[in-house]
């Protein structure tokens, strides 16, 4: 084996973050992005790797494993378990696309019931959709379009992306828009675009102490829950969106497809809009406060969001789940954030003293989080900055952090449902909304699993594709039932109105 | 509108009665007058006057109270008449005339269309309430109101939506009005309405954002109709025109459309070719804390996250670096940190499409400040204007290091708290180099070359056409 480990001990701090959680990944060195990589773990070669022994891996396409444990001190303990080969692009990507990838869905999906049944049907709407394919070797194939569902299959089946990713609906057939593109007046421009959001568990790195960058686990998995639930309400509720479709990302987050007609045709300046409406993180990683809520009284999105979702996530979850407040360095940090100074000192003073007066039996986390909030709602402190502190604190470990470029422009790439995710093997599964606190991202079935299934199956044929038999099944009749049928429906409803409307409205014209 | 010579000057709005005209015009059809020649070029450089003073307060960070002000005397030094019944058609032509100056690439469409919106914005505040309801009722509002029944089921809301904006809870017969969320960006952004199922309830006093979104997508739609109608306008739109007046108004157009914004710094000026080996010095003497602090972190950390790529380079790319300067002072860095087949992998490109090598080539242009205090960096982003996204503590410690004395940063400190950024930077300036920096700071690039200016006085001359060049 060409393959080295080295570790180099003052990297080893760092390395302990990661000691307790489950890192699932083909990693290279090189295509690690560089913010995740433990400082000082120097590994060459393509490694698939796992911490923690709670984790069985069944899968036997990536080549080694490697096995973290008590990083805490200097010993690192290693095992590699070598397997046959890397390469899993071709041999595994083709099957996957050949028997399991569900076009047919995606494709009525992105027809909005244009589908050429109705004659008030827009007959050039799917072919004026961008599609993007990441290909082996980092190859980007932007501007890709497709006048029909076989049309997208054959090319797929054929290109093999590692990666598709889905673009707006433009003007004209984008892959034709350089005959479009003479002379100043540019014709060439989205004019449809589905809401999407893009929540990574990077961007909380501030607020999980259990992983670091690309890794998620179980213990830092609620933030995404929580932003599903308090975005997925409030598109309902306040933007009155009904078609809305979460997916795993396949890695450490989340993405959101809202597809509503209104969504739809949303100009960047709405979408931006709704973007700002979710924010309330202001500052960069130069300025330390980075939620504050003003005023006497909240939004009411927020008011809800806070007693619906994030108050109850914090003190029941995340409070103990990620030790917020057990060590000095952590609730330094929560001291910080309070502006009063004469307070944060008392509660210094109570925590730095860690005889443990309270039960023993009691999380300590919890024990503090109360002693704050008794602190900061007791009586004498009513100043107007203090009343929105804890508000504040909780907000600042809980609230949704959106992507917030992604959502704000009509000509955002978003990777596609059901796709593979590169590094983890991991399918794009939709997630159910209403039952995202189910979801585990660790339990997603991954290419190599299903491709066994299929195998097992052996060549039994089925109606409705091959994926009934394997664990995609539940994903796709997921997607159909909650999400692919309504929206098909209502796209329907909508094509059937206008073009009532239109044949109204031209033989009011004619009838002179 | 038809343009004539003097002599047959006619005014067709003068017949009619004075009363009936709003005060506010909408600005919806161009209006059946005939215009003289020489008003035709005046009325538009007094309206021209009227918008870039605007554009100046608002990227000066002037405050809504200041920017009335601004706004109100602006209104009077220029657009007055000497005859009163001639003020609206002064209004309504020049608004035309710049309509179709502007209307000729997306960049003027941009900056007209939110100058006039902030203009129209402010009159319409100026208004009476009656001459409000006037314009409320010509875009269809006041049938939206919302009735009592529903204000009672969400009064409780409405109060809370008030109060989390310091405002008392309204009023009984407080007027609401029910639109489409999508009418109404800015309450949406700001959290400022209450929302349900699509719609965003809007008070009265919000009326004007309200108001102003709806002109503004009316003018934005007739704005890309007027290019339209006159495909590759420059020249086709005088087509539209008697033949004889075609050479006098084309060069009157071209001038007013170029006579904007200033300059963009896309091509480096007399200081061309900072070469690598200065950078460091240069970056010490002569940056601005925006470009300072990118620079220093990008050395501390060997990587910036995409908005501080973008914002940094494009600023090197103004201040001279050329393309492959530029990449070899992003590989030095990066590569430390990701490896150098990562880099040439996945940030060379990012770089080289900065210069215009890739994907649709186009040469991008050094962010101004009003682009980078309106950014909104976030979690692990470094990007930004430090002025307004430090927190008081870092932005001291950072000035510090830049070596403002204690007395001059109390002063840039007022003006962060004021929100005035780009007062504080140019008082940070003006600390640093000892002199007065008249015009203000407006761009991290004439930052840098008004700096470059006094630290090398010998290109005296130069510097003079850079000073012309902007006014």
């Amino acid at each position: 084996m060409d393959f080295q480990v080295g570790i180099v001990s003052e990297g080893v701090e760092d390395v302990s973050v990661i000691s307790d959680c489950v890192m699932v990944g083909i990693f290279s060195k090189l295509e690690w992005e560089e913010t995740d990589w433990p400082q000082g773990l120097d590994i060459q070669g393509e490694i698939f790797f796992l911490s923690s022994c709670h984790h069985t891996c069944t899968s036997s396409l990536y080549s080694f494993f490697i096995h973290f444990s008590s990083c805490k001190s200097s010993s690192i303990f290693i095992q590699m378990i070598p397997q046959q080969e890397s390469d899993f692009d071709h041999n595994y990507l083709k099957p996957y696309y050949g028997k399991l990838f569900p076009f047919a869905d995606i494709f009525k999906w992105m027809t909005y019931g244009h589908d050429g049944k109705h004659p008030g049907c827009d007959q050039s709407y799917f072919g004026r959709r961008e599609f993007s394919f990441t290909l082996k070797g980092d190859f980007y194939l932007r501007f890709q379009s497709f006048n029909n569902a076989l049309e997208l299959e054959n090319s797929i089946k054929e290109k093999c992306p590692l990666k598709i990713d889905i673009g707006p609906v433009y003007t004209v057939d984008p892959a034709k828009r350089h005959a479009y593109a003479q002379g100043d007046n540019n014709v060439f421009a989205p004019v449809e675009r589905e809401l999407i959001f893009d929540i990574d568990m990077t961007d909380y790195d501030d607020v999980r102490y259990c992983c670091r960058g690309a890794d998620v686990c179980l213990n830092c998995w609620p933030l995404m829950t929580i932003a599903i639930k308090v975005i997925d309400t409030s598109l309902r509720d306040d933007f009155g969106f009904k078609h809305i479709l979460w997916v795993y990302s396949g890695r450490r987050g989340v993405h959101c497809w809202v597809c509503d007609g209104k969504a739809r045709r949303l100009t960047n300046e709405q979408r931006a809009s709704i973007a700002d409406y979710y924010r309330v993180y202001k500052g960069n990683e130069n300025s330390h406060k980075k939620v504050s809520l003003m005023g006497a009284a909240l939004h009411p999105f927020l008011a809800t969001s806070y007693t619906n979702v994030l108050k109850d996530y914090f003190e029941k979850i995340l409070l103990t789940s990620q030790n917020l407040l057990a060590t000095e360095e952590r609730y330094e940090k929560i001291l910080s954030m309070i502006p009063d100074e004469s307070i944060a000192s008392e509660l210094r003073g109570k925590w730095q003293d860690s005889r443990r007066s309270s039960s023993a039996k009691e999380d300590i986390n919890v024990v503090r989080w109360e002693q704050c909030k008794q602190l900061l709602q007791s009586g004498k402190h009513k100043a107007q900055g203090l009343r929105r502190c804890v508000e504040e604190i909780v907000f600042f470990f809980t609230y949704p952090r959106l992507d917030m470029e992604v959502s704000k422009h009509m000509n955002h790439l978003l990777k596609a449902p059901f796709c593979v995710h590169p590094k983890t093997g991991r399918v794009c599964v939709p997630i159910d909304p209403n039952q995202c606190d189910e979801f585990d991202p660790t339990t997603v079935p991954t290419l190599f699993q299903l491709l066994e299934e299929l195998n097992n199956e052996g060549l039994r044929a089925d109606v409705n594709g091959e994926w009934n038999g394997t664990s995609l099944g539940n994903a796709i009749t997921l997607f159909r039932s909650s999400f692919l049928e309504p929206l098909q429906k209502a796209c329907k409803e909508e094509i059937e109105r206008s073009y009532n409307l239109k044949l109204q409205q031209s033989k009011n014209s004619v009838g002179w | 509108m038809e343009i004539v010579r003097p002599q047959s000057h006619r005014n067709l709005f003068s017949s009619n009665d004075a009363v009936s005209v709003p005060s506010l015009p909408l600005y919806r059809s161009a209006p059946p007058l005939e215009v003289r020649l020489e008003d035709f070029e005046s009325f538009a450089i007094d309206r021209l006057r009227v918008l870039k003073g605007i554009s100046d307060g608002l990227s000066r960070g002037k405050k809504p109270e200041e920017m009335e002000k601004l706004v109100k005397e602006l209104w009077k030094v220029n657009m007055r008449h000497q005859h009163a019944s001639e003020v609206l058609n002064k209004d309504i032509i020049s608004h035309f005339v710049l309509r179709l100056v502007y209307c000729r690439t997306e960049d003027l469409r941009k900056w007209f269309l939110s100058m006039e919106c902030a203009l129209f914005r402010y009159r319409f505040r100026f208004l009476t309430p009656e001459a409000q309801r006037a314009v409320m009722d010509n875009f269809d509002l006041t049938c939206r109101a919302v009735n009592n029944v529903e204000f009672e089921s969400i009064k409780e809301k409405l109060g809370q939506v008030a109060r989390s904006m310091g405002q008392p809870s309204p009023t009984v017969d407080a007027i609401f009005y029910k639109v489409p969320f999508e009418e109404v960006p800015e309450l949406v952004a700001g959290r400022k309405v209450f929302i349900s199922q699509g719609y965003a309830y809007v008070a009265m006093n919000q009326v004007v954002s309200l108001v102003a979104t709806l002109f503004r997508s009316q003018l934005s739609k007739t704005l890309i109709l007027t290019n339209r109608v006159a495909i590759n306008c420059c020249r086709k739109w005088t087509s539209s025109i008697r033949e004889q007046e075609k050479h006098r108004l084309t060069p009157i157009v071209e001038a007013l459309s170029s006579s904007y914004l200033g300059p963009d710094f896309s091509q480096p000026r007399e200081y061309a070719e900072i070469s690598l080996k200065d950078i460091d010095q240069v970056a010490k003497s002569s940056f601005p804390l925006c470009m300072r602090h990118l620079f220093d972190k990008l050395k501390e950390d060997h990587h910036l996250k995409h908005g501080g790529r973008m914002q940094l380079g494009l600023f090197l790319k103004g201040v001279g670096l050329n393309l492959e300067d530029a990449l070899a002072f992003w590989r030095a860095e990066f590569s430390k940190k990701v490896g150098l087949e990562k880099f040439e992998k996945d940030y060379s490109y990012n770089i080289r499409h900065n210069y215009g090598k890739e994907g649709k080539r186009t040469d991008y242009t050094p962010y101004s400040c009003q682009k980078i205090i309106s950014s909104t960096p976030g979690a692990g982003d470094q990007h930004g204007c430090p002025y307004r996204h430090f927190s008081e503590e870092n932005l001291r410690a950072a000035l510090s290091r830049m070596g403002v004395n204690s007395r001059a940063m109390e002063d840039v400190m007022d003006k962060v708290r004021n929100r005035h950024y780009q007062l504080a930077c140019t008082l940070t300036f003006e600390a640093l180099h000892g002199m007065t920096c008249d015009a203000g700071i407006n761009h991290p690039n004439q930052y840098f070359s008004d700096s470059q200016k006094i630290l090398q006085p010998k290109k005296d001359s130069s510097a003079q056409n850079l000073v012309t060049a902007r006014e």
